[in-house]
């Protein structure tokens, strides 16, 4: 049976208009597995904040989602300038988006700890020059 | 279990069989099976838009006709005029040269929709400053957008103010008053809505948050316009209608959402601008928002399937017939009667879920995205489905065959061994990759 359901992602990058329809195209499709509405919510989340920070940082990236009956994870891999303080980019507020991605309503530092929050698990590897990859993983209630 | 019913149905006589409807439903509800539109009922919210686009006019809504409640053997038959009805005249000034009117054409009293919906913004206020309600609380006077939730956004159930529309509150509070004045007991009185729409002849045939409606017949606006027309006149009026900017206001996009007397609303209008903000808000794109008045109809109830005017040119009528009123014309004396209020929460129904059991679901997302991937893309429409992906579910549901597909059809042909060259010469026009030669 099927176990295990992929779906892969490009993101573009430095286009907020079209930020969101990796994570928008998710949500629909959970929804057709009749995935618990909560869950659901928490990954679109996180996938959004993920997906408006490689648009921000770095140029865009890949999203990749993998959903199996007890958990979903999702990979989301740039090759932006990386995170020199993770720790620093973890806390709420902190945010090193430039002036004009603020001035469009982004960059409030809620990123990456709304990622945290509404996951049940987050790792990042990050690389500087080399780029970022964010691990998530929300369990299936 | 939810009963579906639509006021949104088929004649099939006019249907051709054409995509333009299929293309047009923001629900994806409608596909082309023998030849017809048919209508999936779990899907359909009765938006109306269908109506709108068909081209030959097979799409239409049910509602009762007029001859059906002025035949009827009430006693008492109250009319409740919307505020869109006021917005289809030129140069009205006085509302109660409608009302009038409407008497004339042969009912007993007049309760103005406008009324009761000054009270639900007094109720709505209430709410907004003391209930325990989810923020930003989602207006629920458009049926069509409570449906939408409904069926597409479990997540914002909870957001939706659990307040039956004015229309509602003005049928319990127009019989209740006539049999109060007339001694007429409420089984003898009956309520006819004027309605600018479709969702609202569902909304009176199956409420969401009642058990049964107050409201006994709904008329389409545009059968009634040209009766009224041949009633109106500037003289002998009644002082009939109770109605303040706030209620009037009603009728167009914003006005709702204007008369919280907050400055954190939205209001959004059109039913893909609509779908746009739930998305947004689902995905808690919105910072610090209070109330959102979303309306299915371009321009508002104004802009109603069932209404005559250009919903624009009806929305400055509503401007200039608003200037000759006070603000306010009706307020709560007592704390928000419980007729006001929802007695069943709104419940989200999964009819987009492929299967109950995850694995199974899961193994069906699988086919489908597979498919998908199979198909042109050309979202043509042809096989009946709106979309190659709308198509590639149905396949997996088990509703479509792939050989629908017409491409796919001319691939299997070409395997069977059908005339290859001149199949191969019959590739269509968007997929050709060269011009041909059209003499």
């Amino acid at each position: 049976m099927g176990e295990l359901v992929k779906l892969h992602y490009d993101v573009p990058g430095d286009d907020f208009t079209r930020a969101g329809e990796a994570s928008s195209d998710v949500k629909k499709k959970l929804k057709t597995l009749g995935i618990d509405p909560g869950c659901i919510r928490k990954v679109a989340i996180a996938m959004y904040e993920g997906e408006i920070n490689m648009v921000i940082h770095a140029h865009g990236g890949t999203a990749d989602v993998e959903v199996t009956t007890a958990y979903i994870d999702i990979a989301l891999a740039d090759q932006g300038p990386g995170i020199p303080d993770v720790a620093l980019a973890m806390t709420e507020g902190f945010s090193t988006a430039p002036e004009e991605v603020r001035n469009l309503g982004f960059g409030a530092g809620m990123g990456l700890p709304n990622m945290k929050k509404y996951t049940d698990d987050i790792r990042i590897e990050t690389e500087l020059g080399v780029g970022t990859t964010v691990y998530m993983r929300v369990n299936i209630a | 279990m939810t009963d579906f019913y639509h006021s949104v149905t088929l004649d099939p006589d006019k249907c051709k069989g054409c995509i333009n409807c299929i293309k047009r439903c923001p629900t994806e509800a409608i596909r082309v099976r023998k030849g017809k539109a048919y209508i999936i009922k779990e899907l359909c919210i009765d938006c109306g838009e269908c109506i709108r686009i068909c081209p030959h006019h097979a799409k239409q809504a049910t509602y009762d006709p007029v001859t059906a409640v002025l035949q009827a053997p009430y006693k008492l038959k109250i009319a409740l005029p919307p505020p869109a009805l006021f917005a289809q005249f030129n140069n009205l000034e006085d509302m109660d040269i409608v009302a009038s009117a409407l008497l004339r054409m042969g009912f007993d009293r007049v309760f103005e929709v406008s009324r009761a919906a000054e009270l639900v913004s007094d109720a709505t206020r209430r709410i907004m400053k003391y209930g325990d309600i989810k923020r930003p609380v989602i207006s629920s006077a458009c049926p069509a957008i409570t449906r939408l939730i409904r069926v597409r956004f479990p997540e914002l159930c909870d957001h939706v103010l659990p307040l039956h529309a004015p229309v509602e509150v003005a049928a319990a509070l127009a019989k209740k008053e006539a049999s109060e004045q007339t001694g007429i007991p409420l089984e003898e009185i009956c309520t006819a809505f004027i309605s600018p729409c479709a969702a609202k002849v569902t909304a009176a045939k199956s409420p969401i948050g009642a058990e049964r409606s107050q409201i006994d017949y709904v008329l389409a606006l545009k059968d009634v316009y040209p009766l009224l027309l041949e009633q109106m006149s500037e003289e002998q009026n009644q002082p009939l209608t109770n109605t303040g900017r706030i209620g009037i206001s009603w009728g167009s996009s914003g006005g709702e959402g204007s008369a919280l007397l907050l400055d954190n609303y939205l209001a959004a209008d059109g039913i893909e601008n609509a779908i746009r903000v739930l998305e947004d808000l689902e995905d808690e794109k919105f910072d610090r928002l209070d109330f959102i008045e979303l309306n299915a109809c371009s321009g508002g109830c104004v802009g109603g399937v069932l209404t005559v005017e250009n919903p624009y040119v009806a929305k400055t009528k509503l401007q200039r017939l608003r200037k000759y009123l006070p603000v306010s014309c009706n307020r709560l004396t007592s704390p928000i009667p419980a007729f006001f209020k929802w007695d069943q929460k709104l419940e989200y129904q999964p009819v987009m879920t492929l299967d109950s059991d995850l694995s199974v679901a899961m193994q069906k997302l699988n086919d489908i995205e597979q498919l998908a991937a199979s198909l042109p893309g050309l979202d043509c429409g042809s096989c009946g489905s709106p979309s190659c992906r709308a198509f590639a579910e149905d396949v997996v549901r088990g509703k479509a065959a792939v050989g629908d597909c017409i491409f796919r059809m001319r691939d299997e042909i070409e395997l069977l061994g059908g005339d290859q060259t001149d199949l191969r010469d019959l590739v269509p026009l968007p997929f050709r990759k060269e011009e041909r030669d059209n003499g």
